[in-house]
């Protein structure tokens, strides 16, 4: 493999992401499930970094799993996107940054059908005013807060306390990155690096000195989609599709995947204890499972927090194993107690714990 | 006489260009052949042996160089046009290194460029070891060993056709016509040099328009066993043991498939080169939706554009093989004796 | 191991790395012309089993090339050796050959398909 070629590719594909005054929207799924996530992003953006970022309270979802099953039609979900660009407005923000890569997609794809049917925006700026009062402007600059985590990749490894080398051999680590579809796959231009190659998360893991896994299934679909799983009978459609990838991804044994959508992230995560369930299969070496992380959990770990406050214990598939890896000290103790130190039940089928 | 004083600028030192200066040489006419390059021969000086009858391109090349020495053609390499202009009834030419040439005629012939496959990301040309172009093959072929990049002879190989063709993500809606050929020919040539390695060409359509073409096609099943599978490859990725995979659907089965390769060859379509291009732009020739120079009439007009005085040939006027580009420039003689009997 | 009331499903990919081609190389051998089909369906077209039937001896042809042994067993008995293709193919494939090297292949277990 020819690395000069895919650096060729990256600069094709040249993101603009802003530097400062973002307005934050919260993904649904990632706050319950990789509850240290967004914490992280926004301590590490406000208190590490010193930058602006501005929520408001009365954001809401983008509606988008109802979008994508077929429950919110396209008027609302456009007049739902005004709204938050309304609420930006009004904040006086002109950068979103945005924290879901379902979210990410319909805000594209909107933005992507204002410009080429513009009385389509006409219309939600009337359907905005008639239900709320409220006017909208076009954001100036949209990113995914993984673009805005690979723009300061490189003060996170000036800052970190680990890299992504194995302590136990002195090498790198092996990663498979793993891009959300709504990220680049429907506009190219507006990934990091484009769709065959993206850059986004192989840029964070060789900034922090670990090896980016290249294997055949990379481009495929992890599986999720929201009427694969919503509906229990069709859920042998996605787990197949993530068989499909982890089958591919096995020979080059991994140490962790690192994902940038919470779908995709949540179900090759719950999905290896599926698939150990339902026919013991597992796909690490040695027996184990492969810990999925997000970014924000991954930056965390290579700038020394505590594992436990970043959440990862809330994973189906524990990284106790990647921990030692990396050298990180954990006090297994306090892995399920409060921050006042009181007990809370401990899950019964850890994977790898 | 007509001939007498009439000086013609050929640009463009290839198949075209050289057959053009040596029959408008022949008809008595000056002729100044200017090649950007520092040796004539334009691409065929990179392919190996040619279609439909397997010979070695040298054999052509040899020709087309003794037709170009005569003492009326003045022969100009290392140097670039930059623009041209009509002034009343001759033509001033500029080069890039501020010289300046005066015709009475000006035939362009500044040929195809290859499309650049590392434009096709999914194939990961430039990316991935052992996936190689079409004319990077014909070098291989030419040196005598067909090998993978860690040094291994390949077992699988695959040719994947329309690239940069036919394809709206790579720009270029048309064919590029002679790929198809070429992708047979070269497996035919990949068999004789490697008889126990398996060959597919994955195809949309097998687009075989010409003399003997047709005839090749069934001696690469009949004689080679070569595969041909429908489908247009989707993508190409490396698995852990260097090899590529390579992801088609089987479109006469409707089911998709997945098969491991040790190399694939990517037929590269033919586009208007970036050279005539630049002169089109700077010197007010109309080209077509595909780029390609348009000509004045379909039909008995193809050497000819929209300034009077200024005639193409060969490959800037659309993709053609050896034999019709050699027709295509003897046939460009003619409408330039024609005009310049009128001036 | 657990029911969670969906399964795993088999892939419809042909993985044509993994598939055993030597029902193919028998017929090569034994029908050299089997080698200038060029799959333009004349053969299903004119045949009398795919009126009614989804038998198709352009498919089967490929499916035989690909290693398919399986679905090749399950349909080659539906051909009724009327001839017909033969008549039309434009490269002069043997076809109505072809069939009856296939049942036999598969009577000496070559390609490891049954057949009825």
């Amino acid at each position: 493999m020819k690395e000069e070629g895919k650096r060729r590719i990256w600069s094709d594909y040249q993101k603009e992401i802003a530097d400062d005054h973002f307005f934050y929207v919260r993904s649904c799924i990632r706050q319950s499930f990789f509850p240290g996530s967004e914490t992280f992003f926004l301590n590490f953006m406000r208190n590490v970094l010193g930058k602006d970022v501005y929520e408001n309270p009365s954001h809401t979802t983008c509606t988008g799993i109802g979008y994508h099953s077929d429950i919110v039609p396209l008027a609302t979900i456009m007049t739902v996107v005004a709204r938050h660009f309304a609420l930006m407005k009004e904040a006086g923000y002109k950068n979103i940054a945005i924290s879901c890569v379902t979210s990410f997609g319909i805000y594209t794809e909107i933005l992507e059908t204002w410009k080429h049917f513009p009385e389509e925006l006409e219309k939600t700026r009337e359907y905005l005013f008639k239900a709320t009062g409220r006017e909208f402007d076009i954001p100036e600059n949209m990113a995914h807060t993984s673009d805005i985590i690979y723009k300061f990749r490189n003060e996170i490894a000036e800052k970190g306390k680990y890299r992504l080398i194995n302590r136990l051999t002195g090498e790198p680590l092996n990663v498979v990155e793993h891009i959300g579809c709504h990220y680049a796959k429907m506009f190219p231009k507006s990934g990091v690096g484009g769709a065959e190659f993206p850059n986004v998360l192989a840029g964070m893991i060789d900034s922090w000195g670990g090896k980016v896994v290249d294997y055949p299934e990379r481009r495929h679909c992890c599986g999720f989609g929201f009427r694969q799983y919503l509906v229990q009978a069709n859920r042998g459609y996605s787990v197949s599709n993530t068989s499909k990838k982890f089958a591919s991804m096995k020979p080059y044994k991994p140490d962790f995947i690192l994902t940038n959508c919470p779908g995709c992230t949540m179900f090759m995560d719950k999905w290896q204890y599926t698939m150990k369930e339902m026919n013991g299969e597992v796909f690490g070496d040695n027996g184990e499972s492969i810990p999925v992380l997000t970014y924000e959990e991954l930056a965390g770990l290579v700038m020394g927090y505590n594992p436990w406050d970043l959440g990862i214990q809330y994973h189906m598939v524990q990284s106790e194993p990647l921990l030692r890896k990396l050298g990180i000290e954990y006090d297994p103790d306090d892995k399920f107690r409060t921050k006042d130190g009181r007990q809370m039940p401990v899950p019964e089928n850890l994977i790898n714990a | 006489m007509l001939s007498m004083d009439r000086n013609i600028v050929v640009i463009g030192g290839g198949t075209a260009g050289m057959e053009a200066a040596g029959q408008l040489s022949k008809e008595g006419f000056k002729v100044t052949l200017v090649e950007k390059e520092s040796d004539t021969g334009g691409h065929l000086r990179n392919w190996y042996h040619l279609f439909p009858d397997r010979r070695d391109s040298v054999e052509v090349m040899n020709y087309l160089k003794t037709r170009i020495v005569h003492d009326n053609i003045t022969l100009m390499t290392g140097t670039t046009i930059e623009s041209f202009e009509k002034r009343d009834d001759s033509f001033a030419l500029k080069t890039t290194s501020g010289g300046e040439l005066i015709a009475d005629a000006v035939v362009v012939t500044t040929g195809f460029d290859l499309f650049r496959c590392e434009k096709k990301e999914e194939y990961g040309y430039g990316i991935y070891d052992n996936v190689i172009t079409s004319a990077d093959l014909e070098k291989m072929f030419r040196k005598g060993e067909v090998k993978r990049s860690d040094g291994v002879i390949p077992e699988k190989i695959g040719l994947v056709h329309c690239v940069g063709s036919r394809d709206e993500k790579s720009g270029n809606r048309y064919c590029s016509k002679l790929c198809c050929v070429t992708a047979v020919k070269q497996a035919i040539e990949l068999k004789e040099m490697l008889p126990a390695a398996k060959v597919f060409c994955f195809y949309m359509d097998i687009r075989m328009g010409g003399a003997l073409y047709e005839e090749m096609y069934r001696e690469a099943q009949e004689g080679f066993g070569v595969n041909f599978i429908r489908g247009k490859v989707s993508e190409v990725s490396e698995n852990i043991d260097n090899k590529l995979v390579a992801k088609v659907e089987d479109t006469l089965l409707g089911r998709p498939m997945k098969i491991e390769l040790d190399m694939m060859i990517l037929m590269a379509g033919m586009e208007m080169s970036a050279e005539g291009r630049r002169i089109a732009l700077s010197s007010g020739l109309k080209t077509g939706e595909n780029r390609f120079f348009s000509p004045a009439d379909h039909h008995f007009g193809s050497n000819m554009g929209n300034v009077g005085g200024v005639f193409y040939a060969g490959t800037c006027t659309a993709p053609m093989n050896i034999t019709d580009t050699i027709s295509h420039a003897r046939a460009v003689v003619s409408d330039v004796v024609d005009y310049l009997k009128t001036m | 191991m657990v029911n969670f009331g969906f399964t795993l499903l088999k892939g419809r990919q042909i993985d044509y790395d993994k598939n055993d081609r030597s029902l193919a190389e028998y017929i090569l051998l034994q029908e050299p012309s089997f080698s200038i089909c060029f799959e333009c369906g004349g053969c299903s077209a004119t045949c009398t089993a795919g009126n009614f039937t989804p038998f198709s001896l352009r498919r089967l042809n490929i499916l035989i090339k690909r290693g398919e042994n399986e679905e090749v067993g399950r349909e080659i008995s539906k051909c009724m050796l009327c001839g017909k293709c033969t008549l039309v193919c434009p490269r002069g494939v043997n076809t109505r050959n072809v069939i009856t090297l296939t049942k036999k292949a598969f009577q000496k277990n070559i390609g490891n398909a049954d057949t009825i």
